[in-house]
């Protein structure tokens, strides 16, 4: 007795095997990020353009063609690139020294417990307090030079890099630690060999923070301190132009420090994360 | 096409040899005790099974095994020696797929052991070509671990541990994370390595089908705190026979065994009556 809810019961069969069917390709995934930010760019500009020919006023706002003919004077005169170059060589300075304290307080960090709570409280009470309210003291130990401009990058670097790590650090799953004591790594060979790559992706973004938070602090730095020894850097070069009021002069000092930026980031930063922790699949 | 139990009039010396171990680890509520009391012993060639429910203990026995714990009582010897620490004549495959550093292509991760423990490069470089071909992943050795599926992840693993030719290897769930599917087949192609190299191994899993198939002697372990409830032959079992009378008597068994009900209790319930309208 067959009920009505009952499915039929219907004739079984195998597909014949096909050879080789043709996979589909890999069709390109279009890049709407290399596309969208020109046209976003350009928009802006003409926009900044028009609010400047609506104002009118040259000392208050200068327009979009005119800032970027004080850009071209400036680095074709080469006054700019030597303003660019003296922060850039303060700046690469201050990140180098404040990479490798943070590597010695990363080490501290992960290499005993009381190192750990040492740094923790230190991390979370210097983390949070601006570079550049250290100045007032800076300039009081070392004086008007180098070593002030120095000390506050060092602090502006050195947290967030030493916070980051030490997160990656941690996070390095048990399993691989135990794989490698497993093939009979220990010490400076097991951090080389396993540690530092496993906690790659956290590093690298603590060297972005770093790196971001220090040249906003140099140009913050050079825009209240002026010059040392008769060099000046770019936020030198902004300070003085607005004293003199050569605003379109202003506006090409600002739009240096947003291409440098802006340039490492894309350059030097995603190419190191293109040929390391997005290639293994760490990070997307 | 398998190897018969070995009849031997004298015995061998047991390869690895574990003696009334004890292991505890630390929580958060203090203190656990993972095993109490554990002895056994595996000869060269076994396919050791240590099977259990969880919190028997199992996985924190292998670990002591690899070197990792060390026994709270007890010993623990791998061919006469003391096991102190973790070596590479004890290589551990591990259920997490983490286990292979995704920094390193396929052949570098098969590589990586070998280079660590002082392997020539250019000798490393055919043992990872002929284990990487004997798990079938030679047209994988330039890929990255992310980009490849899970059973594939548990192949390179198990080709970087037997290209460390260890003393034994030490598995930990090592199918655990994958489909049944892919399990199945994983169980199948480890069956045939054994049967072609007959390597040493002992390997951990909760699942008895699983200990029935892979293993050729078994230890069950009771849980909470891990104690050794019975050691089992299962040597006449494969994948094969599977599904067999005696396969299925056998799981019902050790179920019995594991789980408290009388271990001679009829192989099947009596059904309920049908009631007919």
């Amino acid at each position: 007795m067959s009920a009505v809810h009952e499915p039929p019961v219907r004739p079984e069969y195998v597909a014949p095997q096909r050879v080789a069917s043709a996979a589909p390709q890999p069709g390109r995934v279009e890049r709407l990020d290399w596309l969208g930010r020109p046209a976003i760019l350009l928009a802006l500009v003409i926009v900044w353009e028009l609010l400047a020919r609506w104002v009118d006023n040259d000392l208050l706002l200068p327009g979009a063609l005119q800032t970027g003919r004080a850009f071209i004077d400036g680095v074709a005169s080469g006054e700019l690139m030597g303003y660019v170059t003296v922060s850039l060589a303060i700046l690469v300075q201050g990140f180098l020294l404040g990479v490798a304290i943070a590597f010695l307080l990363t080490w501290l960090a992960v290499s005993n417990r009381f190192g750990r709570a040492l740094i923790d409280t230190l991390t979370s009470m210097f983390n949070p307090l601006p570079a550049i309210a250290l100045l007032p003291l800076a300039l009081l130990w070392f004086g008007l030079g180098k070593g002030s401009l120095l000390m506050v990058l060092v602090h502006s670097v050195v947290w967030p890099l030493t916070l980051n790590a030490s997160a990656g650090f941690r996070a390095v799953p048990d399993t691989l630690r135990m794989a490698g004591r497993n093939y009979g790594l220990g010490g400076l060979r097991m951090v080389l060999q396993i540690l530092v790559p496993a906690a790659l992706p956290s590093i690298l973004s603590g060297l972005k923070i770093g790196w971001a938070f220090a040249w906003r602090t140099l140009i913050a730095v050079e825009l209240v301190f002026g010059s040392t020894s008769g060099q000046g850097g770019l936020g030198w070069y902004i300070f003085q132009n607005r004293n003199e009021l050569f605003t379109d002069k202003v506006f090409a000092g600002l739009a240096t420090v947003i291409l440098i930026g802006l340039a490492i980031e894309r350059f030097a930063f995603q190419t190191l994360e293109h040929v390391t922790v997005r290639r293994w699949g760490m990070q997307r | 096409m398998r190897a018969t139990a070995p009849i031997n009039l004298v015995k061998p010396e047991p390869l690895l040899r574990a003696e009334h171990v004890t292991l505890e680890y630390a929580s958060e509520r203090g203190i656990v005790r993972a095993t109490d009391d554990v002895s056994f012993d595996v000869y060269r060639g076994d396919r050791f099974v240590l099977l259990g429910p969880s919190g028997c203990g199992k996985s924190t026995l292998l670990k002591a095994i690899g070197g990792f714990i060390a026994p709270r009582a007890g010993s623990l010897h791998l061919g006469g020696k003391p096991v102190t620490g973790p070596g590479p004549d004890r290589i551990v495959v591990f259920q997490e797929f983490d286990q292979l550093p995704p920094w390193k292509t396929v052949k570098q991760n098969v590589l990586f052991p070998m280079l660590a423990g002082g392997v020539a490069r250019a000798e490393a470089e055919v043992r990872a070509r002929h284990w990487l071909g004997k798990v079938g992943l030679a047209r994988f050795a330039d890929a990255y671990p992310h980009t490849l599926s899970g059973g594939m992840k548990a192949r390179v693993a198990i080709a970087r541990a037997l290209a460390m030719q260890p003393s034994v290897l030490l598995m930990d769930e090592p199918f655990a994370a994958l489909d049944a599917l892919t399990r199945r087949s994983m169980q199948e192609e480890l069956q045939a390595l054994w049967d072609e190299i007959g390597f040493t191994m002992l390997f951990v899993t909760h699942s008895i089908e699983e200990a029935l198939v892979v293993g050729n002697r078994i230890l069950l372990l009771s849980p909470h705190p891990g104690r050794v409830r019975a050691e089992l032959n299962s040597h006449q079992f494969s994948l094969a026979s599977a599904g067999s009378h005696e396969f299925q008597a056998a799981t019902q068994r050790i179920h019995a065994l594991l789980f408290g009900a009388d271990a001679d209790a009829p192989a099947t319930q009596p059904q309920p009556a049908q009631v007919q309208p």
